[in-house]
This record gives C-alpha cells, structure tokens and sequence, in this order.
C-alpha cells in the first residue's frame, strides 16, 4: 500500500489530487458496494444479501452480516457507506423499539420504513444509504419497502439495490412470478444475489438469506463452493 | 442514558457542522492543509479458545523517520478490555484514553464491569460523530461475562466482528498469516505464535511498520501484556540512557550563598469552627 507505484492509477488508492501524504483512509470510506433484495410472498418476506465490505480495492471484511434487524419481525438490508448505515439502522432499532413499547404493541414495517426515510430525506445530503426494509406485521402481512440513497419511500413487491442489482433487473423482471412460495422465494433469491456476485467486483463471499413470517425469521447462510453454479461458455 | 461523559454529552441527532466546516476550509488553505501523520503500524487480533490475543508492532514514523522505536499500540480501556490502534497516533491515543476514563466513570457510577460492545458502541458513535476527522482504526477485544470478544471500529465509525483481524499498513501481510493459520478454539501458545507471526509478516513487508513486537493476552484470569514479546533482530548497540556519572565534568570552584529570608508581613485569619 505504501510504496504500490505499480498499482494502477484505476484502483482509486492513487488518485488522490492531494499529495502522497495524505493517508488513503481519508478518500477511501468503507462502502458496502453490494448486492440486497427483498420480495414478499404470501405470509412473510425472504430477504437475502452478499457478504462484501470494500474500502477502495481492499475488501474490508469478507464475512459482512448485511441483514440487520431491527425488531423481532422487521429486518433491514444495508447498502451504501457501511458507516453511515450502521447509525442509522442502530438510531431507527432505537426509535423503533421506544415506539412499540409506548404502543405495548409490535411495530407496523411502514413505521420502520417511515424511520428510515425521515433519516435518510432530512440528512440526504450528508449520507450516502440505500436501505430496504423488509418484514412481517399483522395489518398487512409481508411487505417490502425501498429506500433508496435521497430518501425516497415505496413499497414494492420485490426490490433489488446496491451496486450489483444493476446486474440483476433483467433476471428478476423475467423470473418474478406473483404468489410464488416461500421456498420458491429462497431459490430465486440465492439465484439473483449469485449472479450479481458473478458480475459485480463489490459483491462477493457468501450469500445471506432470511424469511420472516409471522412464525419468526429464519436465517441461512450459502457458502462459496455451495452457490449456484452458472457458466456463459 | 446512564452514561456520564467526561465532555459535555453530544445533541441528539446527526451533526454534519464540521464536515461542512472542513470542506470551506480545504479551499482556504489550499496546498498548506495541516497532513494529518500516518503512524504505519500493524496491529492483528485473534480469538482463542480462553480469551483474545491481541499483537502490535512498535514503530511510530514521522513521514520517512522512525520518530518512536518503542511505542505503546495496546492501549489499556478497562481491566479487561485492550485495545490496538492504527491510523494518526494521537488521535488512537486520545480516542482511547477517553474511551477508558469514560467507562471507568460508568464502572463507578453503576458498579458493574464494563462490557466490550458499551466500548465498541461508544467508539464507534463517536468517531461516527467525526466523520472520519479523527484518523483511528482500532482493534477492541475483550473477555467479558458474555464471552471473549473482537471488533474492529474503522475511523469513519463502521463496526466489524470477526474471530481474526488486522488492520494498519502492514495489514495485508498480516491478514495472509491469519487467513492461512486461523482456526477456530485455538490453544493459547498456537493463538500467541499466530499473531506474532502475522505481525512479524507485517514487520517484514511494510516499510512503516517494524522494532519490536508487543503481545497482549486477554482471558478470564486476568491480562498479561508482554511488551516486547518479540525483540528485533536488528537492533544497534548504542545506549539509550545518557545519564553520566557524577564526576564527568570537572568542578572548578564551588561557593555557597545562603538565601536570606525575613519576616515582612504577617497576618492572622480565624478559621470558622462549628
């Protein structure tokens, strides 16, 4: 890192329009350049993530747990700068729990995704987040809500995000069926987070899954030499 | 929040003054900004059977000098808890210290031992707070009642948790140590050789990182910090010490003066007494 004069001026740890003496952590913040998505099916949600944290051409931690919860039925899927969206989910886990406590009823996803988009609209500037927000409650069943960098809030049957759905929207547009089944769900979901790892060079390590349903939430990992294999020749 | 910080406790909510502020003043001073000093270092953790082995070189470089051939990277927190620190040297010295008065004030106050993820927390909204000013890459680990712990708490305030970490400039090397020879519930002499020789492979191989080689064990029982651990093989024969004995410079002449002190006011002042 420190004397790389051979490293290409692509990789961004030369380019800093400063001189050498300015220390790489300055330019280069952690990101989770990264593949998440989340669909909903009749009964809950399955959400499912890699596992890559970046700073510049370094992978920072190639085990990231990117499914954060946030209550016990409401998860989080985290993408953008890992700082960033670290406070924020710890600050809406907090918001949210106080909440349901005043209720003495668990919490509605709408008001996790709300708590999320107030953060991320009012600090828009500032953050750099794309969240979704996936969970089970009792008025509306499994539902998915994105909130992408800006702070915008829908809710959308199945949602990608992260640097490597770019990759996947064609997949996903041509095998999301409506109603499909919890293991239907599991399948394409590990299909799609596969494919984007193949594609993406900040998606990478293993593929996290979860569902949640009103029975709980459930969590698998997929290892690297267990994922789908796919060839282009 | 039970917590009493030594400095005044922060306003709710996200402050982004001083990252507006940093970036007016980056157009002032134009090419004299202030260059915060990289200390160059390799710190590495690993988790072990019993407890955490946390290893750290000791070599401080100002830009090409080595400005501290013996310096302290395991910095105390709480009795068990120990920290490594990468990145501007004053500021993981700073970061640290206030992180340990902090906790033990909470310590005192609640009359519990503190745990690793109240230390981790607090780092990490704190240098959160800073976003990345303060120029700290920390390795915490610990042995508390809920297990034996390692985090690592990035300067921006992002958290990871693994069994095995390394962070500084001699990271790379390290990690190619740990990734090789980790395995889980390690005994304590493989768990103190693997650090020691991640941290060797970041001595070796990373201009800014050398000297000696610091180790810190962490279990149930207690801590043993052994500083150094590993000494370097290249070390010169020059004194340290400059002390010359009494003698070395010849005294010529000696005249004694007594000071002369007398009495030029005097005043009286009752005590108040219950």
């Amino acid at each position: 890192k420190m004397a790389a004069a051979t490293m290409s001026p692509y990789f961004g740890q030369q380019m800093s329009s400063k001189n050498d003496l300015v220390p790489a952590w300055t330019s280069q913040e952690v990101s989770t350049g990264t593949t998440i998505m989340a669909l909903e099916y009749d009964g809950g949600v399955v959400i499912g993530a890699d596992s890559r944290t970046t700073t510049g051409a370094y992978i920072a931690n190639r085990v990231t747990d990117k499914l954060t919860p946030i209550h016990d039925r409401i998860f989080c899927c985290r993408s953008g700068s890992a700082a960033d969206t670290q406070a924020i989910a710890d600050v809406v886990t907090y918001q949210l729990g106080f909440h349901s406590i005043e209720l003495d009823e668990p919490p509605l996803v709408e008001t996790a995704a709300n708590l999320f988009r107030a953060s991320c609209y009012r600090y828009r500037e500032e953050l750099t987040a794309g969240i979704l927000v996936a969970g089970w409650d009792r008025r509306k069943g499994g539902q998915v809500y994105c909130v992408p960098i800006g702070g915008m809030l829908v809710r959308q049957p199945v949602s990608v995000g992260g640097s490597g759905s770019s990759y996947i929207y064609g997949f996903m547009d041509s095998n999301y069926k409506p109603n499909m089944t919890k293991d239907q769900c599991l399948e394409l979901t590990a299909a799609a987070v596969s494919l984007a790892m193949e594609r993406d060079g900040s998606s990478g390590g293993v593929v996290r899954l979860a569902s949640i349903s009103k029975d709980g939430v459930e969590r698998r990992v997929i290892l690297g030499n267990q994922l789908p294999k796919y060839s282009t020749h | 929040m039970a917590l009493s910080n030594v400095l005044h406790a922060p306003a709710a909510g996200f402050n982004f003054d001083h990252a507006a502020r940093n970036a007016e003043l980056e157009g002032l001073f134009d090419a004299q900004i202030p260059k915060p000093v990289k200390t160059g270092t390799t710190i590495a953790g690993v988790v072990f059977k019993d407890g955490v082995v946390l290893g750290a070189d000791t070599r401080a470089t100002s830009s090409e000098i080595v400005a501290d051939k013996m310096c302290s990277k395991i910095h105390y927190i709480a009795p068990n808890i120990y920290c490594c620190g990468a990145g501007t040297a004053a500021d993981t010295e700073k970061t640290t210290e206030l992180l340990s008065s902090n906790l033990t004030i909470f310590s005192l106050n609640s009359g519990r031992n503190p745990r690793v993820v109240m230390a981790v927390n607090i780092l990490q909204e704190m240098l959160y707070r800073y976003h990345g000013q303060i120029g700290a890459s920390l390795i915490l680990g610990g042995v508390d009642c809920a297990g034996n712990h390692l985090y690592t708490v990035g300067p921006y305030g992002s958290v990871n948790t693994m069994p095995y970490l390394a962070m500084g400039s001699g990271d790379l090397a390290a990690l190619g140590i740990l990734e090789d020879g980790y395995k889980p519930d390690l005994e304590l002499d493989k768990a103190k050789e693997l650090v020691r020789a991640a941290i060797h492979a970041g001595v070796m191989n990373d201009l800014a990182s050398g000297n000696n080689i610091d180790i810190c064990v962490l279990t149930r029982e207690g801590v043993d910090h052994i500083r150094p651990y590993q000494v370097s093989q290249y070390k010169d024969k020059r004194k340290t010490k400059y002390k010359y004995g009494a003698g070395t410079t010849a005294v010529l002449t000696e005249k004694v003066v007594p000071v002369k002190l007398e009495v030029v006011e005097e005043t009286v002042q009752r005590m108040d007494t219950a």
